[in-house]
């Protein structure tokens, strides 16, 4: 349980109000977002492994109204 | 069912407002607020009333860590669930008791300002407590009334807390929840009318005074809303008393209802096979996969299709959704149509199969709790009239004579 | 010969730079109206969007120090960063140094829009849609060749790609926000069903 939990780098978090169903956040984090019937975001996993960081810190930057959210595991 | 009663004690309901002598003779002087009201409230395992049932103790704990005399009081008054009525009830014959729980709330938590957050279409509900706040003479903490906006998601807590701050009564996203940063920003505690009508009356009787009725592990009374049977209308029960008591007292003959909706359009339906031997508490309603929510008691005629009802809810619920989030709007909107077409028996294939989908998709994404409830009300119905919903989605109706017209 | 490599490089700079400026409009008009295939993703529109912008920084950087290096035009730093302080054709000029500095706080503000915050970010983005039609209008007065008819002809191109764009963006219609509230109100049920009595 310890191990996952420090080989986790964050949680990511989706406004719901603010989200308008882009969708480039699934493109560029397929393993942990997938797109609903409507084109809005499900996150698969809420945590972020530390091999997908990168793409995860992508992904939050590429969302064109700052939805997506990572925030950080203490 | 028959005990002696509380929240429904005095005078009788809906001839109007109990007077402050009358309330002061019947009751006694409001004990002064003292912290200690806190842990009485936690011994007593008095859970909110609002819906969500929440323990009282608790949220008021919540409240009391982080205030700094500057947290502020939001009496609940919406009553937004078009089956409830309890809450318009108390506030229009017992606002006194309403005041009295308020006042104890400021007093305990440190508050500066106390809002009753009243329907707007509560009318007889507002001119009470108009009234008793004039009755009242000078209070300690100021007191204000606020009128709801006439939507279902306005009684939502964040919603609340969003429209006195701005007017707006959208639900907003949480963290931060209204006891840590709400009204102005400061400390909020929002609390349901009866929950506080509870605190009036266990402040002055004590926990073991609440907890001496109940027939489980929940102890108390509460007040449920009857509809669908012929003496409906607001009933004091013992947490605990079973469906099928309340169908009797309220005239249910046996075999006029086959299904009952609990907790209220968010809630869960259960067959009358299911219902009736299920005790009211919010355990054992969770067990039977159901819940207690905001004590609505709902009988379904025996004449009325579960399908149709449950679609011509929906439709409702889609209508509510406040129009923020898109798995809300939408997703509501595609149960809604789908149900829909299967009660008027024009669904096409694969149409259950959509439905299970787009449950398991909804649920969890919207800023609030409103398409949850809708889709659990949902799945509930599908689990208890799974036969109809077939026989709907092969075109061919159910065994309940009135099959829903294609809605004007 | 210097000289001439001076204006030929502050000249083909420019227009390099007004080309590159018109496809990131293009591209940031597409991105809105949301379009995609299998082979286009929606985050290559706003990915080139973004660096082509970033592109385009370079040779402006070019288009503007060759202009002021070269001794033919007598522009100086400040006829290069004060608007209309310029004795070239102060007017077409100094549109041409208020495109440069709306396009730079665009790209500043994009750099650091998640400490920013989205609403400033969207303010700067919205005024700074007057950086094209600037540098459009900078390069038709300012630029010696800007009666050639193979320079008329890039304008051309680049208006005309720009409003078919515009055109677009208008006839794709509401955002999925602008639908919400349209897709809620559509609701035929407006009275709570099953509900007894009245509500006073």
């Amino acid at each position: 349980m310890k191990r996952t939990v420090e080989r986790t780098v964050g949680l990511l978090v989706v406004d719901p109000i603010v989200c308008d169903g882009h969708g480039l956040c699934a493109e560029l984090l397929p393993e942990l977002i997938e797109i609903d019937d409507w084109g809005y975001p499900i996150l698969r996993s809420a945590a972020v492994p530390r091999e997908l960081a990168a793409y995860a810190r992508r992904a939050v930057a590429a969302c064109p109204v700052l939805a997506l959210k990572l925030t950080p595991t203490e | 069912m028959t005990f002696e009663a509380r929240l429904l004690a005095g005078p009788a309901f809906g001839a109007g407002m109990e007077p402050y002598a009358a309330h002061r003779a019947r009751l006694g002087q409001l004990p002064p607020p003292r912290p200690e009201l806190i842990d009485t409230l936690v011994a007593s395992g008095l859970l909110g009333r609002g819906g969500a049932g929440f323990p009282v103790g608790r949220k008021w704990q919540a409240v009391e860590s982080r205030s700094q005399a500057d947290a502020r009081i939001l009496v609940n008054g919406a009553e937004a669930e078009p089956l409830s009525a309890k809450d318009r009830a108390l506030m229009h014959s017992r606002p006194h008791l309403v005041l009295d729980g308020a006042l104890l709330a400021a007093g305990v938590l440190g508050a500066r300002e106390i809002v009753l957050y009243v329907g707007a279409r509560h009318i007889d509900a507002r001119r009470s407590l108009q009234r008793a706040i004039a009755e009242r003479g000078r209070l300690r903490v100021p007191v204000r009334i606020v009128l709801a906006p006439d939507a279902y998601v306005a009684g939502e807590e964040s919603a609340a807390v969003h429209f006195v701050n701005a007017g707006d009564a959208r639900p907003t996203v949480t963290p931060p929840r209204p006891f840590e940063s709400g009204i102005d920003g400061s400390p909020t505690l929002v609390q349901n009318v009866e929950s506080l009508v509870h605190v009036a009356l266990i402040a002055r009787g004590g926990d073991a005074w609440y907890r001496s009725l109940g027939r489980g592990e929940t102890r108390g009374t509460a007040l449920v809303t009857v509809s669908g049977a012929p003496y409906g209308g607001v009933r004091e029960i013992e947490l605990g008393t079973r469906v099928g008591e309340v169908a009797a007292v309220s005239g249910v003959a046996p075999g006029s209802a086959h299904a009952v909706l609990l907790g209220g359009y968010f809630g869960r339906w259960l067959t009358r096979e299911q219902a009736w031997a299920v005790p009211l508490d919010p355990q054992a309603l969770r067990a039977a996969g159901a819940t207690f929510g905001a004590g609505v008691i709902s009988f379904l005629p025996a004449d009325q299709c579960g399908v149709a009802a449950t679609a011509t809810v929906l439709e409702y619920m889609a209508a509510q959704s406040a129009a923020q989030c898109g798995p809300c709007v939408f997703g509501l909107r595609s149960i809604a149509d789908t149900t829909m077409a299967l009660a008027t028996n024009s669904a096409v294939v694969h149409d259950l199969d959509r439905l299970e989908r787009w449950t398991g998709q909804i649920n969890g994404r919207g800023a609030c709790r409103h398409p949850d409830g809708a889709v659990a009300m949902l799945m509930s119905a599908m689990a208890a009239f799974g036969p109809d919903f077939a026989s709907h989605a092969r075109g061919r109706g159910c065994e309940v004579a009135a099959a829903l017209r294609p809605a004007a | 010969m210097s000289d001439q490599l001076l204006w030929f490089a502050s000249r083909g700079s420019g227009i390099v730079s007004l080309l590159l400026l018109t496809t990131v409009t293009v591209l940031g008009l597409t991105s809105m109206v949301r379009w995609q295939r299998p082979t286009w993703p929606r985050f290559l529109t706003n990915d080139l969007h973004a660096n082509l912008a970033l592109l385009s920084v370079v040779f402006v950087g070019v288009h503007v120090t060759s202009a002021i290096l070269d001794p033919f035009t007598n522009l100086g730093i400040y006829a290069a960063t004060i608007p209309f302080a310029s004795s070239y054709r102060p007017l077409w000029v100094g549109l041409g140094v208020i495109s440069v500095y709306l396009f730079v706080a665009l790209i500043i503000t994009s750099l650091v829009r998640e400490r920013l915050g989205q609403r400033a970010w969207r303010l700067v983005h919205w005024v700074a849609y007057a950086g094209w039609p600037l540098a459009v209008v900078h390069s038709m007065g300012s630029g010696s060749d800007a009666f050639a008819p193979w320079m008329m002809g890039i304008e051309a191109l680049c208006i005309g790609v720009v409003a078919l764009a515009l055109i677009w963006r208008v006839a794709a219609g509401r955002t999925n926000r602008e639908q919400l509230p349209a897709v809620v109100g559509a609701s035929r049920r407006v009275h709570a069903p099953y509900a007894d009595g009245d509500h006073r």
